[in-house]
Parts: C-alpha cells; sequence; structure tokens
C-alpha cells in the first residue's frame, strides 16, 4: 500500500494520478464486500476520530461519511455550521485548530468556499477529506461515479460520458471531467450555455448544447441537480424552458442507447432534469451510486487514515 | 558626523549618474543640496564649513519617486497599517512622495479628516499627499464635497477601493472637479459584471471553480471613463489597469488627445492567474491576476506610453485578515518595498520594455505632471527630494524585514536586481540600505 498510496489528504482528483483513483476502485472493492456481510464493520481504524465538519449543509454525504466511519470502527464526531464557533466569527483556521487539539485523526470537510479543503490541510496534522468545497471539487463523489461506471461496464477507458446541467457551478461537474479524462473516457458537457462555457474545452471535454445530439452516442449520462435561485436568475430563463431544452424526459430516453447508463449525484428533482419514469427506469443506476457511495468512502478514510498515523 | 555646526546643512552627492527626466538630463555629476534645496554647484566655493559627502560612484541618482497609489490605512484601520509605517516602508522602497487613499474610516470625504491625515503626514517621514471621495461615504450615490476637499489640499479625488457605477454622477463629479482643478481618479469596476468575482475569468476559474472576474467588468468602465473625459475635457485617470482590452482603448483614446491615462501595478505584470492555484491568498487582489495574453498588452502599453504610471496599489492587511477561505479574504497586497525593484527586474532587465529613464519618468514626471505636484525633479531650487539607485544589486525579498507594518507580500523569498539604496527627503536622508 505505500507504495501506491501516500498522500494523508484527499483533496481533489486534478491533483490524483490514474493509478492513484485505479487504486482508490480497487480498495473499496474489498470494502463494498464488507457491505454485503452479516456484521458490516471492521476495525480498521478503531480508536481514530472522525471529525465530519460540515459548514455548508448536507445530509446525504455527512450520512455516508459517517456511515463509513462507523463501519471502520472510527468514532465519529459531527458538527455543523450553524452549531460551529464560525458563527460567532471564530477564523476556519481556528476552529480547525480547535478541533485538532481534540487529537482529530481525520476532518472531513463540506465548506462553501472553493479551496477551504487546501488551506486546511496545509495547516493541520490530521487527514484532511474534501466533502465538497464550493464549486471547486467533490471527489469522493466522483470516485462513487466512477466506481459504478467501472461496476456496470467493467471499465471506463474508451466510454462516452455525457454530464448534463449546471456544469460552470458544478463541484460535481468539474471532479468527474479530471476523473473520467485520467481514466481515459470520452466527456461531453451538456446545457445552457450560460452554464456551460466553451472554456471547458481546455480541460480535455468536449461541449455541446445540443443534447438530442448526444444522447444517442452516450454511454452514460450523467444529470446534475438544476437550481433557479438567487445566483442564476441570470444564467437562464426559468426551470420550464431547461426542461424543454435539456431535461432527460421519457422521450428524450428513447434516444438512449439501451445499456446506456443513466446517473445522478442526488437530491433528484423529479420532471425538472429528469422525468420520474426514467429515474426509476431500469437504466438508473441512481441508487446503486449511493450505496457504492459508502464503499468508496470507506476506502478513501482507510487509506488516507492509514498515511496520517 | 562631528564636524562643526553651520548655519545650513549642506550634501554633495559625489559621481553618481543624474537622471533626471524633466530637465533631459543623463550625465555623470555632483548634485549639491543645501538647505534642503538643490542647489547649484557654483555655490560649493562659498560654503563654510564644506558640505557633508555622499559618494554615489556606480548609483543612480534621481528625483525622489512618487507612487501616487497607496493605502495608508489611517484613521480607522492602524492594525494594518499606519501613515507613519506606510511613510516608513515609502522610504525604504525609494518613495519620497506618496498619495494615499480615502478609504479610510472615517472615510476621507470631508475636509476634517483631511486636515487630519495632513496633520498625521506632517510628522512622516516622506511627503504623504492625500486623496479626497468622488461620493459621500464612498457610496457612489452622492457627490462628496469636492470643493472643500481641494481646498483642504486633496491632490485628486477617487472612490478607489470602489467605483461608481451611476454614470451621470460620475459626468457630474468629473465636471465639478475641473473647476476646482483636481484630477479624477477611478477604480475601473462594473459591479455588475464583476459580481463576486474573486479571480480572473479564464482557465484557472473554470479549473478551480472560484468566481471569475472578467476583464469586459475593467474595459466597460475604462470605456465609460474615456467617453466622459472627452465630454468634460477633463483628466480621468484609470488605476490599476489589467487587461489587453483597456490598453486597446487607452492607446485609442491617447491618440485622439482624450486626457485619460491608465496605470500598472508591478504584480499585473510580475504574476499571471496561473499563480492562484495555491490558494494562497496573497495572489488576491482587485483587479485580479490576469492572463498571459493581458501581461503581454501590458507591457507593450508601458513600452508605447500607453501606459504612463506605475504605481503600487499598497494595501496592507493583517495576517488573520489575509489567513481564512479565498473568497472570503480582502482583496489587496502590499508592494511599497518591492515595486521599484520589481519594475526594475521586469522592465528594465528581463524585457528590456522601456530604459532606466523612462522608469524613472513614469515614477517622477508623468504623476507629477498629473496631479499637479511640485516634485519629481532635480531643478535648481527643488525640494531635495532624492533617491539613489543601484542598478544591478542582487537581491532577495524578506517579508519579515519590511518596514510596512504588514506581511501580505506574495513575493516573500523572489530574487530581484536592482533597488534603491538610499533615500533623501529635503536634503535629509530617511532611509539607507
Amino acid at each position: 500500500m505505500k507504495q501506491r498510496w501516500n498522500r494523508k489528504d484527499l483533496l481533489g482528483l486534478h491533483e490524483l494520478s490514474a493509478e492513484e483513483i485505479t487504486f482508490i476502485l480497487e480498495t473499496a472493492d474489498a470494502f463494498k464486500e464488507v457491505g454485503a456481510r452479516e456484521i458490516k464493520k471492521v476495525p480498521a481504524l478503531r480508536g481514530k476520530t472522525l471529525v465530519n465538519f460540515f459548514v455548508e449543509p448536507s445530509t446525504r454525504t455527512r450520512t455516508s461519511f459517517e456511515l463509513a466511519a462507523v463501519r471502520l470502527s472510527a468514532d465519529v464526531i459531527n458538527i455543523s455550521a450553524s452549531a460551529s464557533s464560525l458563527a460567532k466569527g471564530e477564523t476556519l483556521k481556528d476552529t480547525a485548530r480547535n478541533l485538532e487539539a481534540l487529537h482529530a485523526d481525520i476532518l472531513v470537510l463540506r465548506h462553501s468556499s472553493a479551496g477551504a479543503p487546501q488551506f486546511l490541510a496545509q495547516r493541520l496534522q490530521a487527514s484532511v477529506i474534501n466533502a465538497g468545497d464550493g464549486a471547486h471539487e467533490h471527489p469522493t463523489q466522483a470516485l462513487l461515479d466512477l466506481y459504478t461506471i467501472r461496476e456496470k461496464r467493467g471499465t471506463i477507458a474508451g466510454l462516452h460520458v455525457a454530464i448534463i446541467g449546471d456544469i460552470l457551478f458544478s463541484r460535481v461537474a468539474r471532479s468527474n471531467i479530471f476523473g473520467l479524462v485520467k481514466l481515459g473516457a470520452r466527456v461531453t458537457l451538456v446545457g445552457p450555455s450560460t452554464l456551460v462555457p466553451r472554456e471547458f474545452e481546455k480541460l480535455g471535454v468536449e461541449v455541446s448544447y445540443k443534447i438530442d445530439n448526444v444522447l444517442p452516442n452516450a454511454d452514460v449520462v450523467n444529470l446534475l441537480r438544476i437550481q433557479h435561485e438567487r445566483q442564476r436568475k441570470e444564467y437562464f430563463p426559468g426551470i420550464g424552458e431547461y426542461t424543454r431544452f435539456f431535461g432527460l424526459t421519457k422521450e428524450r430516453a428513447k434516444l438512449l442507447k439501451p445499456d446506456c447508463l443513466i446517473m445522478h449525484p442526488g437530491p433528484i428533482n423529479r420532471g425538472v432534469e429528469i422525468d420520474s419514469e426514467v429515474a426509476d427506469g431500469l437504466q438508473s443506476v441512481i441508487l446503486d451510486q449511493v450505496t457504492n457511495g459508502l464503499a468508496v468512502r470507506m476506502a478513501v478514510l482507510y487509506l488516507c487514515g492509514g498515511i496520517a498515523t | 558626523m562631528e564636524e562643526s555646526r553651520r548655519d545650513v546643512s549642506a550634501t554633495i552627492i559625489r559621481n553618481g549618474r543624474v537622471i533626471d527626466p524633466a530637465n533631459k538630463r543623463d550625465e555623470i555629476a555632483d548634485l549639491l543640496i543645501v538647505d534642503g534645496k538643490i542647489t547649484p554647484l557654483s555655490q560649493l566655493s562659498t560654503l563654510n564649513p564644506q558640505p557633508d559627502e555622499i559618494d554615489a560612484s556606480n548609483l543612480i541618482v534621481c528625483p525622489g519617486l512618487i507612487d501616487m497609489h497607496v493605502h495608508l490605512r489611517e484613521p480607522g484601520f492602524g492594525h494594518k497599517e499606519t501613515i507613519d509605517s506606510g511613510a516608513r516602508a515609502a522610504a525604504a522602497g525609494g518613495f519620497t512622495t506618496i498619495v494615499c487613499m480615502p478609504n479610510t474610516s472615517p472615510v476621507a470625504d470631508n475636509p476634517s479628516t483631511i486636515a487630519w491625515i495632513r496633520n498625521r503626514a506632517a510628522g512622516a517621514c516622506v511627503n504623504v499627499l492625500p486623496t479626497g471621495a468622488i461620493s459621500k461615504g464612498l457610496a457612489g450615490e452622492e457627490l462628496a464635497p469636492i470643493g472643500s476637499l481641494a481646498q483642504a489640499g486633496v491632490v485628486a479625488i477617487t472612490d478607489d477601493g470602489h467605483c461608481v457605477q451611476n454614470h451621470e454622477l460620475m459626468r457630474r463629479a468629473i465636471e465639478y472637479a475641473r473647476m476646482v482643478g483636481v484630477p479624477v481618479l477611478d477604480e475601473c469596476r462594473d459591479y455588475n459584471l464583476v459580481g463576486s468575482g474573486v479571480v480572473n475569468e479564464g482557465y484557472w476559474s473554470t479549473l478551480l471553480g472560484l468566481p471569475g472576474w472578467p476583464a469586459v467588468g475593467e474595459e466597460v468602465i475604462v470605456m465609460r471613463n474615456i467617453l466622459l473625459a472627452e465630454l468634460c475635457d477633463h483628466q480621468v485617470h484609470c488605476l490599476h489597469l489589467t487587461t489587453a482590452g483597456s490598453v486597446r482603448l487607452l492607446r485609442e483614446a491617447r491618440g485622439r488627445g482624450v486626457k485619460i491615462s491608465g496605470e500598472v501595478c508591478p504584480h499585473h505584470i510580475a504574476l499571471t492567474d496561473e499563480a492562484i492555484q495555491s490558494f494562497d491568498t496573497n495572489y488576491k487582489m482587485n483587479p485580479p491576476l490576469r492572463a498571459q495574453v493581458d501581461v503581454d498588452a501590458l507591457l507593450e502599453g508601458i513600452a508605447d506610453g500607453t501606459l504612463s504610471v506605475l504605481a503600487s496599489d499598497h494595501a496592507p492587511h493583517a495576517d488573520f485578515e489575509k489567513e481564512v477561505e479565498f473568497d472570503t479574504a480582502p482583496f489587496g497586497i502590499i508592494g511599497l518595498e518591492t515595486e521599484l525593484s520589481l519594475f526594475l527586474h521586469l522592465l528594465v532587465h528581463k524585457h528590456r520594455k522601456i530604459d532606466i529613464v523612462r522608469l524613472i519618468e513614469m515614477y517622477t514626471v508623468e504623476p507629477a505632471k498629473l496631479l499637479k505636484l511640485d516634485a519629481g525633479t532635480l531643478s535648481v531650487g527643488a525640494s531635495a527630494d532624492v533617491t539613489l539607485l543601484d542598478l544591478d544589486l542582487e537581491w532577495t525579498v524578506r517579508a519579515d524585514e519590511f518596514q510596512s507594518a504588514s506581511r501580505n507580500s506574495p513575493f516573500d523569498g523572489r530574487k530581484l536586481k536592482g533597488r534603491a539604496v538610499r533615500t533623501i527627503v529635503g536634503g535629509k536622508t530617511v532611509w539607507r540600505l
């Protein structure tokens, strides 16, 4: 393991090599098997303390990390932004140093600012795991997406993956782009031109504004949640027009190859980016993603937690 | 000095290369200072005792440099910088005159705050000249008392740190400033286009997911300022320009004789937005670091005179303020103690875009002309503000040795060639290496 993994932190997929990404996925295979056992717990992180430090609301990612840590026998503490002293004016650095003074070994950080995990990783002895930073990266989400594709299709290299939706503000999209490109997939980004600027082509992907041209050639479609709240009002006219142009409706789903996988990081907006029938259909692997998220996060905590000691 | 007391103080700077662009002078010569004034050498024989001597062999002797864009943080933010510490930083950087921006607390939008600043400035080791606000409270809604500010001694009006978004208010400010004879300095930033942007919109903002600050957010206001300068026939100076588009707009307007000018800060040519991948907040400033094409355009703009002023936008912040998440950190870096060396290194030595004479002119004659200052020259009778430079001295920036009260510089550890070695204000040495 020492040769194949030597990082105390998981900050993003941009900095990982294809070999490192593959190694995480292989490690997750072993942990997926643990989840199928009657006793779903291993002692890998016994005596270690993991802090779920969420400076931005999240239910599913936090729960997944918590369950992953518990299954590795770590002690888990959850801190959310509203309960933390950040609201009282303490800096992120001071809060994190206080957590470290309590001998936290692993800090799982969700933060609205891009770069916040890098900031802490440079200043703490503890492992820092990025659970989503601003619009930057969400590495464990991308890893579970990669894991699911690899599980269902046997490989990632050579597959054509379409990522559809609000790419500009999406950390899930960025981490997926970095991981997929490194592992040899062809990636096409689809969405309104305001949310999918051509600048993304410089990251080694294609950009298309015509979903009907992309769907027939895709091996995987990964749909991102679309919202039309305050920040997005100037970016597209509304949900109705979005669905008309980019929603994966029942009709559009007929364009897909029969073996094309339909993915979504959740939570889904039924009837907006995806029709209910499609989300629940045979091609959908949305719930497999959730299950695989647990195995992938166990692998990440095990690998980074082992280095931090 | 142990020599006998004399009625007048006198110093002679020997054997330096005297460069005085205001008088088209560039020669090896001696420079005589008597009673704080530049004095003809012919008076040397009348002095008794003979003056103190400074050996300037292999050094450049030039008019004291002027930085027309610094933030001294007083009143209100003395933990970042005081007028006194900022002046010492200026002296250490080779500057004898600095112009401070009005975004203090209270804002310098009233004569009493200007009087307070001038009172503090009187005790500083270099000349500190205040600017006043364009709008009350820098809010961009109502005109500040521009006439009273001019009477109180401001050398310009500006909302720097902010930008007047209301074009009508800006038009009236320029018209009014023309009447009272002060130029208008503007930070060019369209609030809607820039939004919450913190880094240049481009490859790196796309990769890192940091909110983008597009070049057009600067260029729209540069265009506005060109049109209003032309309409009002009055001087508007665009602070810290950063984009290829701004250079192109300014070049065209200046070619037509519009009273518009532009300045460059060293970080905008020393660095590109590639630096932000470290998420180090010492690479966060307004406007942001741009792409290589913009840096190249700035260098061309300096070379052909489109960009006529060099300045630091010295913006001190305490460590605890800067050491936070990237998008919430304050904008700005300090520059007084590194700017001259960075420009010497980059413009004169590395890219060879201008010669040392033009560099000195951009730091003396140009700002003096723009702000109508009685400074920036070694003419006989002028106040003896003099900077001695070693063009070839190689040194390493050490932030912990700065005179500034703050340390927020991205250039700590950088090796540079050329720096000021002695700074003289009114005939008195205020700093030497």
